[in-house]
């Protein structure tokens, strides 16, 4: 049998190749119509003022050689590969025995980085942004994953929390443990607020309502000078201290470094920064793993598999999607009160609209209410972005691109199953393909 | 009142452009249901074409004038088309039937690039032309304010409505209108009946970002700078315009534009310019909250 299917590949390989050839021609063609003014023709501003082309030929035949190889390589694959077999829920099934080995791995690894030869400020710092990313990620995921509501403007509660937090520390003295809840609070109460208005609007509508409430929260911090400093934002925001005990070089008893008897050193403060981000990601994900096992926790997920069929049976939506919004944005004030210390300054430039996007895409490639999945996908877009830094200006363009193409390749994102929360008899994983049908 | 003539006069032709944007919104979303979030970006690739083409003609000194916008227009639309039928196969054809939120993240990606490949290409600094069409008429002198109905103004009002002319007799008259109209209806059943819904949904994205291109071009002659990041805010307020309007509905994509630039230029010349997108995106919350279905939309039937 397989012997015959490769002789009818044998056969059809010059049909494959020719038709490879011609389709990568068109695409040559269309990459040259594509690239010809944008990228042949640049405009410069010039010295009187008007604007001057710049023609660059070499480059716009790069790309256009690339896109025929590339056309041609993947066409001649496909053609050669045959149809795709798919995924059965046995690989599924293995694929989630060895997520449940990749967790414990992947925490006691974030547990021991800062103690791991080789971890320097460097290290450390990326581990903080990947963590907030991911306690971000896991915050998003109770409105998305969870309640299936799409959240275009969840950076508006992180800087209602880091804003929060600011004007908390520095107006009013107050140290970052009371602030911390306070800023929890005060998003949660934006988030019933925002949340209110859009309990009748479903899907798409949704999203770019949650998008525009993002984009006036912006506005409003720019333009509301008084109070948030407009775009040069707030300075001097107090470092946070080891309750109580503040990070200082000076070795002093009541400092961090001389109360611990340690040698002083600028570290201490960033593996603290490390450590409070991993447990207030962690806490993130254990209140998110608790209320799936709760009744509100189920409703949410009611809700999102059939909102009709949840009213139905007497769940009240009302509540349901606004807890989801208060919880999600609880989780978001957090993340954004430990931006605020961390940083020491903020203005509203780190609460743009591409922040949203990068929270849900992160939350989207980790397959939608896969915890672990959530955090393999914030490792890989935020180190991923980290590790094109030296591309500088291109670093977005691969960013964006990089989100279509894993889009295309896998649009259930990297951990595409799911386990039922509740199940008759023996639970089995639910293959990617029969996520989006209700049955996970 | 002089003033008030003159604003009235700067809406409409702020909300034509938002309306020409607003049409290739409603039709993705009317045939397809997704959001196309790169739409507003192939808004700026538009007028980012349209600005080399002016570049090449002007300063070239090969043309001047009227025929150089009509040449600008044409080379703005092709080219602007062929970036519309490449986003849509690259990103959205492989995720046809693809979970809901699949082409939203692949479309937010897709306007990453587009607005990163743009800078990367042409750079982050504005790009000011000089004005192609100076001038105006003096519609009214009262108070010593002088109302002014500049010729670019005429244009950008001419050119979409002939624009518009063109694609509702497209829409309403042709073979591939009703295809389109088939697939907006029910897409299995257009398939069913013969219609190519791949090609169809094609050519909307083409028509679409050509609808864009000639408001990008519009956009550009009429404010003389444009960056790499005009596309999202111009976009989003599109989007808002197609929602106002009723999501599906093409003319309500453009009444909602007109309603859109008519809102943003009172606010800004009655309360105040910083607040100016806030006052749009309020509309849009206000209207989806108080009537879902916007001003000429359709109420969804939900069959359970």
């Amino acid at each position: 049998m397989s012997g015959e299917v490769a002789a009818i590949a044998m056969a059809n390989r010059p049909s494959v190749a020719a038709a490879a050839m011609k389709d990568a021609a068109i695409t040559a063609l269309i990459a040259a119509g594509l690239f010809i003014p944008i990228v042949g023709l640049r405009t410069d501003v010039g010295a009187d003022g008007a604007l001057l082309v710049r023609q660059r030929w070499g480059d716009v035949a790069i790309l256009v050689v690339i896109a025929f190889f590339g056309r041609l390589g993947l066409v001649t694959w496909r053609g050669l590969r045959g149809e795709a077999k798919p995924r059965s829920a046995a690989r599924t099934e293995a694929l989630r025995k060895a997520g449940r080995l990749l967790a414990p791995l992947m925490l006691g690894l974030a547990l021991a980085l800062p103690f791991l030869p080789g971890t320097g400020r460097y290290e450390l710092d990326l581990g903080i942004l990947v963590l907030t990313y991911v306690m971000l990620g896991w915050g998003l995921n109770i409105v998305v994953g969870l309640a299936g509501l799409l959240d275009l403007g969840y950076v508006a509660f992180y800087a209602v929390g880091a804003y929060s937090y600011a004007l908390l520390a520095t107006h009013f003295g107050l140290s970052f443990w009371l602030c911390l809840p306070l800023a929890g609070i005060m998003a949660a109460f934006w988030g019933i607020l925002l949340g209110f208005p859009v309990l009748r609007l479903r899907g798409d509508y949704l999203a770019i309502v949650t998008l525009a409430f993002g984009e006036i929260i912006r506005v409003v911090l720019i333009n509301w000078v008084s109070l948030t400093g407009g775009p040069n934002g707030i300075t001097g925001i107090p470092r946070p201290s080891f309750f109580g005990l503040p990070f200082s070089m000076s070795g002093e008893p009541d400092t961090f470094a001389g109360f611990f008897g340690l040698e002083p050193s600028p570290l201490h403060r960033v593996i603290f920064l490390y450590y409070l981000i991993l447990a207030l990601a962690l806490l993130t994900n254990w209140v998110s793993i608790r209320m799936r096992r709760q009744p509100l926790g189920r409703a949410w997920e009611a809700l999102r598999e059939d909102e009709i069929a949840c009213r139905s049976l007497g769940i009240d939506i009302r509540n349901t999607k606004l807890s989801a919004f208060a919880l999600g944005a609880m989780f978001g004030g957090f993340a954004g009160a430990f931006f605020a210390t961390r940083q020491g300054f903020i203005s509203p430039e780190s609460f743009t609209f591409i922040e949203s996007a990068i929270i849900l895409a992160i939350v989207v490639l980790g397959g939608m209410g896969s915890q672990i999945g959530i955090a393999i996908a914030a490792l890989v877009m935020i180190g991923g972005f980290e590790l094109f830094r030296d591309l500088d200006e291109y670093r977005m363009l691969v960013f964006g691109g990089a989100m279509v193409l894993i889009m295309v390749v896998r649009p259930r994102g990297l951990v595409g199953s799911r386990t039922p929360t509740v199940a008759l008899g023996t639970r089995r994983a639910i293959g990617a393909e029969h996520v989006g049908e209700g049955r996970g | 009142m002089a003033y008030a003539l003159q604003q009235l006069i700067n809406g409409i032709s702020l909300g034509m452009i938002y309306g020409l944007i607003a049409v290739g919104y409603t039709m993705v979303y009317g045939i397809i249901g997704m959001i196309n979030f790169a739409h507003g970006d192939i808004f700026m690739v538009g007028a980012f074409i349209a600005l080399i083409s002016i570049v090449m003609l002007v300063s070239g000194g090969i043309m001047d004038g009227p025929a150089a916008i009509l040449i600008v227009l044409l080379v703005s639309t092709c080219v602007t088309a062929l970036y519309g039928w490449t986003v849509e196969r690259v990103a959205y054809r492989p995720l046809r039937g693809s979970f809901r939120l699949a082409p939203l993240i692949s479309a937010i990606g897709m306007s990453i690039v587009l607005q990163n490949y743009v800078q990367v290409a042409q750079g982050a600094r504005v790009k000011p032309i000089e004005p192609l069409l100076p001038g105006g008429v003096t519609v009214l002198e009262a108070d010593a304010f002088v109302v002014q109905f500049s010729y670019m103004q005429m244009l950008i009002i001419a050119v979409t409505l002939a624009v518009l002319a063109i694609f509702t007799w497209l829409v309403t008259r042709t073979p591939l209108g009703r295809a389109m109209r088939a697939c907006e209806q029910d897409r299995k059943m257009a398939a069913l009946l013969g219609i190519d819904t791949d090609r169809t949904i094609s050519l909307t994205f083409v028509i679409g970002a050509a609808l864009a291109a000639v408001a990008g071009t519009m956009y550009l002659l009429r404010y003389g700078v444009i960056d790499f990041y005009i596309g999202f805010l111009a976009g989003v307020k599109a989007f808002t315009a197609a929602v106002l309007g009723g999501i599906g509905s093409l003319p309500g994509a453009v009444l909602g534009g007109l309603l859109i630039g008519l809102i943003e230029t009172f606010w800004s010349a009655y309360f105040s310019v910083q607040y100016k997108d806030v006052a749009a995106f309020s509309i849009l919350a206000i209207v989806l909250i108080f009537m879902p279905t916007g001003l000429l939309g359709r109420a969804e039937v939900e069959k359970v």
